[in-house]
């Protein structure tokens, strides 16, 4: 006789989508635009990438084996790939290998083990990571390589390479300059107006990512449609990257229209692989953002308006990283606070009335 | 961005997949061979078990009353073929737990010899009491698995003066489609039940709601629905739960029911298509339910089929019939995979929530493998009463009940959507299964022990009280014999 003695609940079926698979999902959407990042920056960016993403997997192996569980199938749910992975594309293409193993370190160490691993922090890892980069390490963090494609003669050798990412870049100034929003800063500085600083600013180039910018960030055009391809696939949803776009736009729209020549039009905003990043692949981390619909309008409503502020009256002109941040500080007020409606209850939670026929 | 578009009046909900061809392109299989003993329970309905009136021993017939309701809320039991009664006793139940309930045990004589009822001519003559009263009398009760005895439900209907009675035919589990073939191939039966019913609560319109992918089924009843305009065929969307009674009643009335209220109240009541076929049975037949059209399906099933047995068929003699593969089965599930228990073994009656007995393969099975919840929120998407799954399990894993009391442990379905979609394989309807018989039995304990408190001070007041008394009757007597002691002495002085 057949005898099954452990009781089970339903759902007796399930839907086939596991953790590991929405994490490889979401590495497949960024491949694009991180390969593009790779072959723009050449070896030097190569080498950082695979160190960031060999000592992220090895701090999350380390911590593992602090808690004393089982490594394997910790490593194989993806998430610690993932974690280095964004962290690689939000640095600057040539900078030292340290400061990959530094950011994964922080990044797994204290963006996401002393909470207590996966699915318990309260910051995006990445950002937490990229942030502490910036204060502590400002000048590595801004030194942005000019575009220089594997294979292209003008192009540092494998040898020169090995140098750039493992001791040091030297005669920084000959291959290095400033990014778009970088140069608007510095530029307004001097007292310059909007229209002459954009004389040689190419949307045509931003578009595709052959620009000066992070390693895996220049990209709007393949970075957003990484992003439209996961929400067709149903792993993000529509709410935060549109209330987050939307925001900037509209916000940079109406100043753009009040004061064109010191605020920046929104398409060189939204024209932005960092924008794109952000709105797509950053905001969306599940752990950090809230859990409803509403509540992710919200949250990437102030993801917006934040991003917009920093980069237009804040010291740094990427400051997406801190936008997402104090955002997912307030994702537990905004979930406390914006609950969807329980069926056959008001928003209260009292029973609805019956309506009088 | 379905988000964007999708109708105001679905919530939540998935589309499972729905493995339901096996069964619900081939006719209802009705030569079951007879079992030799059926085991018939008391309880197969919400409310108080029937009381048995027959004695072991006693010849039935099929159809005959076995064990009458008690009480409001009840149903009757009727034997399900004729035959010897071996022994009113208890035997494990239905259920997950298998656990001991009383049954009737029924030796049949093979001959499945109906007990003759006379003919009541047009039954559109009764009166609409009489209708319930019959209805009852068959022990009809809710087959889409409530099992909330009909009876009443027409009663409330009746006496709400309700303005739409709605046929849930969604069938939104997947792999049944016993539902499905039955409105295929009954479906006048059918359509006469609803308008039967429709006299019995005195309401003149009714809608009868098919999902979308059961064309053939929704064709059908449309063709027998025609002749009579207070009968409407609609179809509705494909989505788990659709035949979640309120999200139905909301989807096609725009009603919602509050929470605490039943659905005749705002004036809408429910029925599934199973109920209708079996009021048209009682009512035109004089035949009580006793048997129904059961599913058996699933990957360790070699001919899964839609098969009509008697009420109390063991499954072990059913999944004999249906070729089950023991070697290959991982899980016996009865009802659908979403909302159906899992059975500790097969020995076991069928009954009249029994709307489907599955055999799953490893393979069909959701992964078990538990991992961390990453907060992707689909559960919260998903859920249809619009719940926050992810924080009441969190809460629930910290012993928290009464927090998750209130964020609304007492409003789930338990429809399995949570379950279903979560990409960590959290158990959560488990959880909250668990959550809500924990917070009963605590309530039940805190109950106790007032109840203990109270009897206590009671004795405590009773003890003091009796003490009083003594000491009061003490010093009365001490009181009276000075009294007589000093009567005692003034005389003898006077003397």
């Amino acid at each position: 006789m057949m005898t099954h003695n452990k009781p089970s609940s339903g759902a007796h079926v399930g839907a086939n989508r596991s953790v590991r698979q929405i994490m490889w999902q979401v590495m497949l959407a960024l491949s694009p635009a991180t390969v593009f990042g790779l072959w723009c920056f050449g070896w030097p960016a190569v080498f950082l990438f695979s160190v960031t993403l060999t000592s992220a997997v090895l701090f999350e192996a380390f911590c593992i084996r602090l808690k004393g569980k089982a490594v394997k199938p910790v490593l194989l749910d993806g998430s610690a790939l993932l974690t280095g992975w964004l962290l690689a594309m939000t640095l600057p293409p040539w900078a030292p290998w340290w400061l990959g193993v530094v950011g994964a370190g922080l990044a797994i160490v204290l963006g996401k083990q002393v909470y207590g691993g996966l699915g318990q922090n309260l910051f995006n890892p990445a950002m937490l990571a990229r942030v502490a980069l910036l204060i502590s390490f400002p000048i590595e963090m801004t030194t942005w390589a000019n575009v220089s494609p594997l294979f292209f003669a003008d192009s540092p050798s494998f040898a020169d390479s090995l140098g750039i990412t493992f001791s040091g870049l030297q005669n920084l100034d000959a291959y290095t300059g400033a990014t778009t929003l970088g140069y608007i800063k510095t530029e307004f500085s001097q007292h310059r107006l909007l229209p002459d600083i954009l004389k040689d600013y190419s949307a045509v180039l931003n578009f595709i990512g052959w620009t000066r910018g992070s390693l895996g960030e220049t990209s709007t055009l393949l970075l957003g449609l990484g992003g439209l391809w996961l929400i067709r696939q149903n792993i993000i949803q529509w709410q935060i990257p549109v209330s987050l776009l939307m925001t900037v736009a509209l916000l940079s729209g109406v100043f753009h229209l009040l004061d064109s020549d010191h605020y920046v039009s929104p398409f060189l905003h939204l024209n932005s692989g960092a924008m794109m990043c952000v709105a797509f692949f950053i905001a969306t981390d599940y752990v950090t953002s809230p859990n409803t619909a509403t509540g992710q309008l919200v949250f990437g409503a102030g993801c917006g308006l934040l991003i917009f502020v920093i980069r237009t009256w804040g010291a740094y002109p990427e400051g997406a990283g801190f936008a997402v941040l104090l955002m997912n500080a307030a994702t537990p007020l905004i979930d406390h606070y914006i609950r969807p409606r329980i069926y056959g209850r008001d928003r209260k939670g009292k029973p609805l009335e019956i309506p009088k026929p | 961005m379905t988000g964007l578009f999708s109708n105001w009046r679905i919530r939540g909900g998935v589309h499972a997949e729905e493995r339901k061809t096996s069964t619900a392109t081939q006719a209802i299989v009705t030569d079951f061979p007879l079992p030799k003993k059926l085991y018939i329970p008391l309880q197969q309905h919400v409310g108080k078990p029937a009381e048995p009136l027959i004695k072991v021993g006693e010849v039935v017939l099929k159809g005959q009353l076995l064990a009458h309701s008690q009480g409001m809320i009840s149903a009757p039991v009727h034997a399900s073929s004729s035959g010897v009664i071996l022994d009113v006793n208890d035997y494990p139940a239905p259920h997950p737990s298998a656990l001991p309930i009383r049954m009737i045990v029924l030796e049949t004589d093979g001959k499945d010899e109906w007990l003759q009822t006379p003919d009541i001519g047009d039954p559109f003559q009764l009166p609409p009491e009489d209708i319930s009263l019959r209805v009852g009398a068959a022990g009809i009760v809710g087959l889409g698995g409530a099992t909330f005895p009909t009876a009443v439900k027409l009663n409330m209907g009746r006496e709400n003066r309700i303005d739409t009675l709605i046929i849930n035919g969604a069938e939104c589990e997947p792999y049944l489609s016993c539902d499905d073939r039955l409105m295929q191939e009954r479906a006048d039966a059918i359509i006469d039940g609803v308008r039967l019913m429709l006299h019995g609560m005195e309401t003149h319109s009714a809608v009868v709601a098919i999902e979308d992918n059961k064309p053939q089924a929704f064709a059908a009843m449309t063709a027998a629905a025609l002749p009579y305009p207070s009968v409407k065929v609609v179809q509705i969307p494909t989505r788990y739960p659709m035949g979640w009674d309120r999200q139905l009643i909301r989807y096609v009335t725009g009603k919602e029911v509050p929470v605490g209220c039943r659905s005749s109240e705002i004036g809408v009541t429910i029925h599934n298509v199973g109920t209708a076929y079996a009021v048209h049975n009682a009512i035109r037949h004089g035949r009580p339910l006793v048997s129904r059209v059961v599913t058996v399906a699933g990957g360790a099933v070699q001919r899964p089929m839609n098969v009509e047995v008697p009420l109390g068929t063991l499954i072990a003699d059913l999944f004999n019939f249906c070729y089950v593969s023991p070697e290959k089965t991982a899980r016996i599930v009865m009802g659908g995979p979403m909302m159906g228990d899992s059975l500790p073994h097969i020995s076991l009656p069928t009954v009249k929530a029994t709307s489907g007995i599955l055999a799953l393969t490893q393979s069909e099975l959701k992964d078990t493998d538990e991992q961390p919840c990453i907060r992707c929120a689909s559960c919260v998407t998903v859920c249809p009463a619009g719940l926050r799954p992810l924080d009441m399990a969190n809460n629930i894993r910290a012993n928290q009940l009464d927090a998750a009391v209130d964020i609304g442990l007492k409003d789930c379905i338990s429809c399995g959507c949570c379950s279903y979609i979560c990409p960590s394989n959290i158990p959560l309807v488990h959880y909250f299964k668990y959550a809500s018989g924990e917070v009963a039995a605590r309530q039940q304990a805190q109950h106790k022990s007032e109840q203990t408190k109270r009897l206590m001070e009671a004795r405590q007041a009773r003890l003091d009280r009796i003490a009083q008394q003594q000491k009061e009757e003490e010093e009365a007597r001490i009181a009276a014999k000075k009294e007589r002691d000093r009567l005692k002495a003034e005389q003898e002085a006077t003397v």
